[in-house]
């Protein structure tokens, strides 16, 4: 308890520096938090992924559709619960800036496949009566006010000339980790329409989502999927949903990496700043390890009082960025819906903020506990004053 | 009188730990800060030199990029009666009707299986050479027109599985020979894959064109050739000069690059601050007797503060050449990066310009500015007959 009170009292001696270097690694802890999290919510998508669902799409690439015959064929393979299929619709709600995905479905399986978007009853039928209608996330409708309803027009960038659609749903996540921003309409309102300006780009689908009848099953239920349509004109690639969002971060993984690097970049800033600020106070007190030394102490000794007076600026510090990391998220989250519709601060991030303050308050301390230990009485003594 | 500014040089140098450990945070973040600048910078660069001024890019009307972009034949051919393009000393016109598809392609070095990009496929004509003088053959030789053969720019050539030369790929049903590698130096060309347009056009059962590009006569010609496309009712096409569309491609990827290193530097930056004004804190407090000494000579106020201030932006200064040392190192690395935009993988260099260096430097000394103040004003604040007691 004694050294305890030792330790507190060292690190608050000199109030200004202890508090400066204290906020320093608050904001340290802040940012490595932050950046954490936004790296876990590029991955959101593949953590709320189910490895029980499988995406068809075309083997060539994503931009490559596959014919609406395939649907039927899918259907009799064993194994194969429920087929869904739809289209990226790439549409643009009155300007770029207001990005948000949306896909055109075959609404009845493809909400059966997703149990996760939760929709009253009578908005389901509501929505799978009307042909022109949508339904979309809660976080997206409250961006942009709408209601049940309201009617929303999106211009095409894949499929030419406006569109226009009616609110007929809003679905709420049934987990923390379901995406709320999508926008989801009839397959058919597209088709039919295609079918009538450009006849050869009629009843192709983008991809086929399928739902196996048990998970373990999946596998050979991808490899029956490629076998029946290999050497056709459209070959597929099945792959689980987790695995088919994975590859999409795969390709944006140079920025990813970037972003992690950074995120270490700033523990080792803020290293620098704290082992300065433990170097000055060893070169302020190396008289009183002096004395210590004269009176019997060993370099043990010395070496806790060190490090224990480094660990409690460095814990402090990590605690009040713990703190604030919560609101920050919740604040920087909300700026950025359009490119992270998931930001929620992981327990994992909460572990390695304090593993990095242990880190930083150890290193901190290494070289002035050398430095203490090394320095003979006689010198440290000549230096008070 | 001024204080010498050796003298603030040499307590830096008497205090040689704490100096480095506060320059060494002062340039990582100056690091930190430029290289997002420089790749944002890369990225930009990279495409704007893809474009040339005197090229005009047409693809349909509403589509943000030539992957999403259909022109039939019909409305092709109408485009390429236009008077303002440009024709060689063979009699030929300038122009070249293409088509862009995307395949998927697996990386290099990685095993895993999702480790795939997106990688662009352009169906080429004869006159795609002329109208791109930034490409070079480096190895092997051109496709033959009306053959399964495709070339690769160097880019791709490095950073994907089985398109050296002589690899051969499949798709459409067939497989097609790497015949060549080209390079386009630092464009976008270099992350394509090229081949005979009616052979690309034919394998993916694409009936239409992705994009018309054609070479201006006289490159002041743009706005009648524009207003000549887009006002024709049998078009629904929309031109812009090639400068420009390569230009708004990369917008928005280097406007999140830009925002992320902002953001990013100025939370890092309150650390580097904190850790300058720590040190000037306790540069000025073991100092009492050197400065009422000084005080007591006649050095006014004004000079103390000023010496204070000289020795912090010092600091700022060498942690910003520092920074800027190793951030030049990362010219030579190359980034390899799906761009959100097209949706298709780009190679760009990290790049150092000018204002880069300038921003970086200027950012660094601020920082140095920022965290000596306050110090340097205690300093100057100080009475002269209690600090030469302290001493």
């Amino acid at each position: 308890m004694m050294i305890l009170k030792i330790l507190f009292r060292n690190a608050f001696h000199n109030k200004l520096r202890s508090g400066l270097t204290i906020l320093g690694i608050a904001v340290a802890i802040l940012a490595f938090g932050l950046l954490r999290t936004v790296i876990s919510s590029w991955y959101a998508g593949v953590e709320a992924a189910s490895t029980s669902r499988l995406v068809t799409r075309n083997a060539i690439s994503i931009i490559f559709t596959l014919p609406l015959s395939y649907n039927e064929k899918i259907r009799q393979i064993e194994g194969v619960k429920t087929v869904s299929y739809g289209n990226w619709f790439g549409g643009v709600y009155i300007d770029e800036k207001n990005f948000f995905p949306n896909f055109c479905v075959e609404p009845k399986t493809y909400l059966e496949i997703y149990p996760e978007f939760v929709l009253s009853p009578a908005e389901k039928k509501a929505f799978l009566a009307d042909r022109k209608g949508f339904v979309a996330g809660r976080k997206l409708a409250a961006k942009y006010g709408w209601k049940i309803g309201d009617g929303v027009t999106l211009k095409g960038t894949i499929y030419p000339g406006n569109w226009d659609f009616v609110l007929r749903g809003i679905y709420k996540g049934r987990d923390d980790t379901t995406d709320e921003t999508q926008f989801y309409f009839h397959w058919d309102y597209l088709n039919e329409t295609i079918k009538k300006a450009s006849p050869q780009r009629a009843d192709q689908v983008g991809f086929y989502m399928i739902a196996v009848t048990r998970p373990d099953l999946s596998a050979d239920v991808a490899l029956a999927v490629d076998k029946t349509f290999n050497n056709s004109l459209a070959e597929t690639l099945t792959e689980t949903e987790k695995a088919f969002n994975q590859g999409f971060i795969a390709m944006s993984g140079a920025i990813v990496t970037a972003i992690q690097m950074v995120s270490f970049v700033v523990i080792i800033i803020i290293m620098a700043v704290v082992a300065n600020t433990m170097a000055m106070t060893t070169r302020e007190r190396i008289g009183d390890y002096a004395i210590m030394k004269t009176m019997g102490f060993d370099g043990r000794d010395i070496t806790v009082l060190i490090f224990g007076e480094s660990l409690v600026i460095s814990l402090t510090g990590c605690l009040t960025g713990m703190l604030l990391t919560f609101p920050a998220a919740a604040a920087f989250g909300h700026a950025l819906e359009t490119f992270f519709p998931i930001f929620i601060v992981s327990t994992e991030t909460l572990y390695l903020d304090v593993l990095a303050a242990i880190l930083i308050g150890c290193l901190a301390a290494i070289i002035p506990t050398r430095q203490a230990i090394r320095i003979g009485i006689a010198d440290g003594l000549r230096r008070i004053g | 009188m001024a204080v010498p500014l050796s003298y603030s040089l040499r307590n830096l140098w008497q205090r040689r730990l704490t100096t480095i450990l506060t320059v060494s945070g002062m340039a990582l973040v100056v690091f930190v800060f430029a290289a997002i600048l420089m790749m944002a910078e890369g990225l930009q660069k990279t495409l704007v030199e893809t474009g040339s001024y005197d090229n005009v890019v047409v693809f349909r009307k509403g589509s943000t990029s030539e992957v999403m972009s259909s022109i039939e034949r019909k409305q092709a051919s109408i485009v390429e009666m236009l008077p303002q393009v440009a024709i060689d000393q063979n009699g030929r016109r300038l122009l070249s009707k293409e088509v862009v598809v995307l395949i998927s392609l697996q990386k290099k070095g990685d095993e895993k299986a999702s480790a795939h990009s997106n990688v662009v496929v352009r169906g080429v004509e004869e006159n795609s050479i002329p109208l791109r003088p930034q490409v070079k053959l480096v190895s092997g030789r051109l496709f033959r027109m009306g053959s399964s053969e495709i070339i690769v720019g160097n880019s791709i050539a490095k950073g994907f599985k089985g398109v050296g030369l002589q690899g051969a790929l499949n798709w459409g049903m067939r497989s097609w020979t790497v015949v060549g590698i080209f390079d386009a130096g630092n464009t976008g060309f270099s992350s394509e894959i090229w081949g005979d347009v009616d052979q690309v056009m034919q394998a993916f059962r694409r009936p239409v064109y992705s994009s018309v590009i054609f070479k201006l006569q006289n490159p002041a010609e743009f706005p009648a050739a524009k207003g000549a496309i887009e006002a024709d009712p049998r078009l629904t096409l929309e031109a812009k000069r090639e400068t420009r569309y390569y230009l708004d491609q990369s917008e928005m990827m280097a406007k999140f690059l830009r925002i992320l290193g902002l953001s990013l530097t100025i939370i890092f930056s309150i650390g580097a601050i904190i850790g300058a004004m720590i040190t000037m804190y306790s540069a000025v407090a073991n100092r009492i007797g050197e400065i009422g000494t000084m005080r007591a000579l006649g050095f006014r106020r004004r000079n103390i503060m000023l010496a204070f201030l000289a020795e912090s932006l010092l600091l700022g200064f060498i942690g910003g050449v520092m920074g800027l040392f190793f951030a030049s190192f990362m010219q030579f690395i190359t980034v390899s990066t799906v761009n959100f935009q097209t949706f298709s993988e780009l190679a760009f260099k990290f790049t150092l310009t000018g204002p880069i260096v300038l921003q970086a430097m200027s950012f660094s000394l601020i920082m140095g500015l920022i965290g000596g103040l306050l110090p340097a004003f205690r300093a100057s604040r100080m009475n002269i007959v209690e600090a030469l007691r302290a001493a």
